[in-house]
């Protein structure tokens, strides 16, 4: 009996050192528990009045800032992050990735400051907002090229129409050949970003005239431009970063829109001036009343338009056009 | 006259060593696929990342520029998320396998509930991340903090704990259970100086296993909207943080190749943690379970 006891304690004992172990730097988590639950609340109070926030000076400046959305945007809004952290390291910005659509729905919820999207708010969203009656901005922060591309061995397409995607996409032509008479009658495979991309929700609303994309759709977009570039009859679209890093392996489809004269191709310039027609600008979406409360979240928004072009390139994407940027700088400055 | 035909069982007799031998090989080669393809996909992986494993890995956050992306916040994330999950999900799913084994009455209630325990171990994770996402993050407004998913994994894991549990209850022997009670004890003292003591290794052991399971779960902490950009670690329960398969999960989606690398360090990490936690479990089991 006294030995099963002294087991019996040897294992509590164990069970605790392996409590302990999981603990790591959460330490004497269950004091700093308590401690940490008043002071996010007296923060939350006094993020709402304010007061005291407007004189804090530079580097002493708190408080949290959330945002979710694009997993597009995301890249961009990291860089951004890490710059504003090594200038403001008391704000603390989580930023998660549930994609535009996912995101959208817990903007609506009124769980994040901001929201990053790949495309436009939609009708639905819009309504949404209203009825829970969140007011919001619309900051454009870089310009993204959706890039159509084929493999490298596709040496017939040379451009494609809106109309040729069409039905590529929407299942109609099965074969090259039926795309276009002199393409070879080879099978086509089309790979697109399933629907929690807002990439998807561009190219439907834009290219298919909201019919839907029948194609391999995947979440993740490496495995769409992986699949193209070991495909020789396949076609895929993404972002113009995944382009810009797989250029090698990926043959660009210019492409002619229903208002272009010619096929145009993907590059910085084409995506600026918007000659380029699936050119789109990715978005970031704010909380007008955390603009408004929240002096932690104006700065980042601040920092972030600043920032906005040198990180949107480094991310592999394109900067807006000075005017344009100043355009959204403006808006940011109603709420100074 | 002899009492086998010796002619017919010779004539036999080689078809059924051919079949044993047949047998064992198609056999050997079951096991070698499954060992085969983890073999490979262990070196892949190791090949891949082990030159992201530097010490600057482990002490700077996540960074959209792979050479100093490193997994600090996520690791001590994923700790500050066991740390939480496993004191909940022990005391609920041990409590309830004594509970159902010692004290509740043997009715078809009872064991309606017992099989639908074992049913929920099998439940979809996803699932619980959408509860989790309803019952702790909207409607209990904990936001994605720590203890909203830490409440979600311990839903999670609680089935396969209180299955376990009750196994290694029901394997006490009868005979020292009534020793006890024989010798004038209780039955809260029986329970903790004779029936836990006895059945520790094996709750231990379901306790590991399913906290290995709850490490390395990436759906529930997806729906509940864990961040992966961020730049600082929780104080509290209460504030958000970043989890390990998150982190992985959101490398391996950029489109820099070199991330590729910086996600199978990541992954590295994750499954030696996993690898510890196995192999004191097994530990365990081996040290102490057989008593009787």
């Amino acid at each position: 009996m006294k030995k099963s006891m002294f087991m019996a304690a040897l294992l509590m004992s164990l069970m605790f050192i392996l409590a302990a172990c999981g603990g790591g730097s959460g330490g004497s988590s269950d004091e700093s528990t308590e401690e940490a639950s008043t002071e996010e609340s007296t923060e939350e109070t006094t993020e709402s009045s304010e007061a005291s926030s407007e004189e804090t000076t530079e580097g002493s400046l708190s408080g949290t800032v959330t945002g979710d959305g694009s997993s597009t945007v995301a890249p961009i809004l990291e860089l951004i992050n890490e710059d504003f952290n090594a200038e403001y390291p008391d704000v603390e910005v989580a930023v998660g990735v549930s994609g535009t659509g996912g995101g959208f729905e817990k903007f609506i919820a009124g769980e994040t400051d901001f929201q990053n999207a790949s495309r436009e708010i939609q009708e639905e969203e819009i309504t949404a907002l209203e009825d829970a009656g969140i007011e919001y901005t619309e900051f454009k922060v870089a310009n993204d090229g959706l890039t159509v591309a084929v493999n490298t061995e596709n040496d017939f397409v040379d451009y494609l129409t809106f109309e040729e995607l069409r039905m590529i996409y929407s299942g109609e032509a099965t074969s090259w050949s039926d795309v276009r008479a002199d393409f070879p009658d080879e099978e086509i495979t089309a790979y697109a970003p399933d629907q929690s991309h807002g990439t998807h929700d561009f190219f439907k609303e834009v290219v298919m005239e909201d019919a839907d994309i029948q194609a391999q759709l995947n979440q993740d977009t490496n495995v769409i431009s992986q699949s193209v570039a070991s495909d020789a009859n396949s076609i895929g679209f993404f972002g113009y970063n995944f382009y810009m890093v797989n250029q090698d392996n990926l043959k660009g489809v210019p492409i002619q829109g229903p208002e272009t004269e010619e096929p145009v191709e993907v590059s910085d310039e084409t995506v600026m001036s918007y000659e380029y027609p699936l050119a789109r600008p990715l978005f970031v979406y704010a909380k007008n009343e955390a603009l408004q409360n929240n002096e932690a979240f104006l700065t980042f928004m601040e920092f972030t338009l600043n920032n906005a072009s040198t990180a949107a390139e480094e991310a592999g994407y394109v900067a807006l056009t000075e005017e344009e940027m100043q355009e959204q700088m403006d808006k940011l400055a109603e709420f100074q | 006259m002899e009492l086998i035909n010796k002619q017919e069982v010779s004539k036999k007799l080689s078809g059924r060593l051919l079949l044993n031998k047949v047998l064992k090989y198609i056999f050997l080669l079951f096991t070698l696929v499954g060992l085969v393809v983890l073999a490979t996909l262990l070196i892949d992986t190791v090949l891949d990342g082990w030159r992201y494993l530097t010490p600057d890995f482990f002490t700077s956050y996540s960074s959209s520029r792979p050479e100093s992306a490193g997994i600090y916040g996520a690791l001590i994330g994923t700790l500050w998320l066991m740390a939480v999950t496993a004191p909940i999900a022990i005391i609920l799913s041990v409590g309830t396998a004594l509970y159902l084994e010692e004290y509740a009455p043997k009715n078809r209630l009872v064991n309606f509930i017992k099989v639908n325990i074992s049913n929920l171990a099998g439940v979809p994770s996803v699932v619980f991340g959408l509860l989790g996402l309803t019952l702790f993050v909207r409607l209990m407004e904990l936001d994605s903090s720590v203890l909203a998913a830490a409440l979600t994994m311990s839903l999670m894991i609680l089935p396969v704990i209180v299955v376990a549990s009750q196994e290694s209850i029901r394997s006490v022997p009868s005979t020292i259970r009534e020793a006890s009670i024989g010798m004038g004890a209780t039955k809260w003292q029986t329970i903790t100086r004779v029936i836990l003591p006895a059945a520790v290794p094996g709750i231990i052991t379901g306790i590991i296993l399913a906290l290995s399971r709850a490490i390395g779960e990436t759906a529930p902490l997806i729906i509940i909207g864990i961040p992966t950009i961020l730049l600082f670690t929780p104080t509290g329960v209460l504030d958000t943080f970043s989890a390990l398969p998150m982190q992985i999960y959101s490398w391996v989606k950029l489109p820099n190749p070199e991330f590729q690398s910086v996600t199978a360090a990541g992954i590295i990490v994750l499954l030696f943690i996993l690898f510890l936690m196995n192999s004191v479990a097994i530990y365990i089991r081996n040290k102490y379970s057989k008593r009787f």
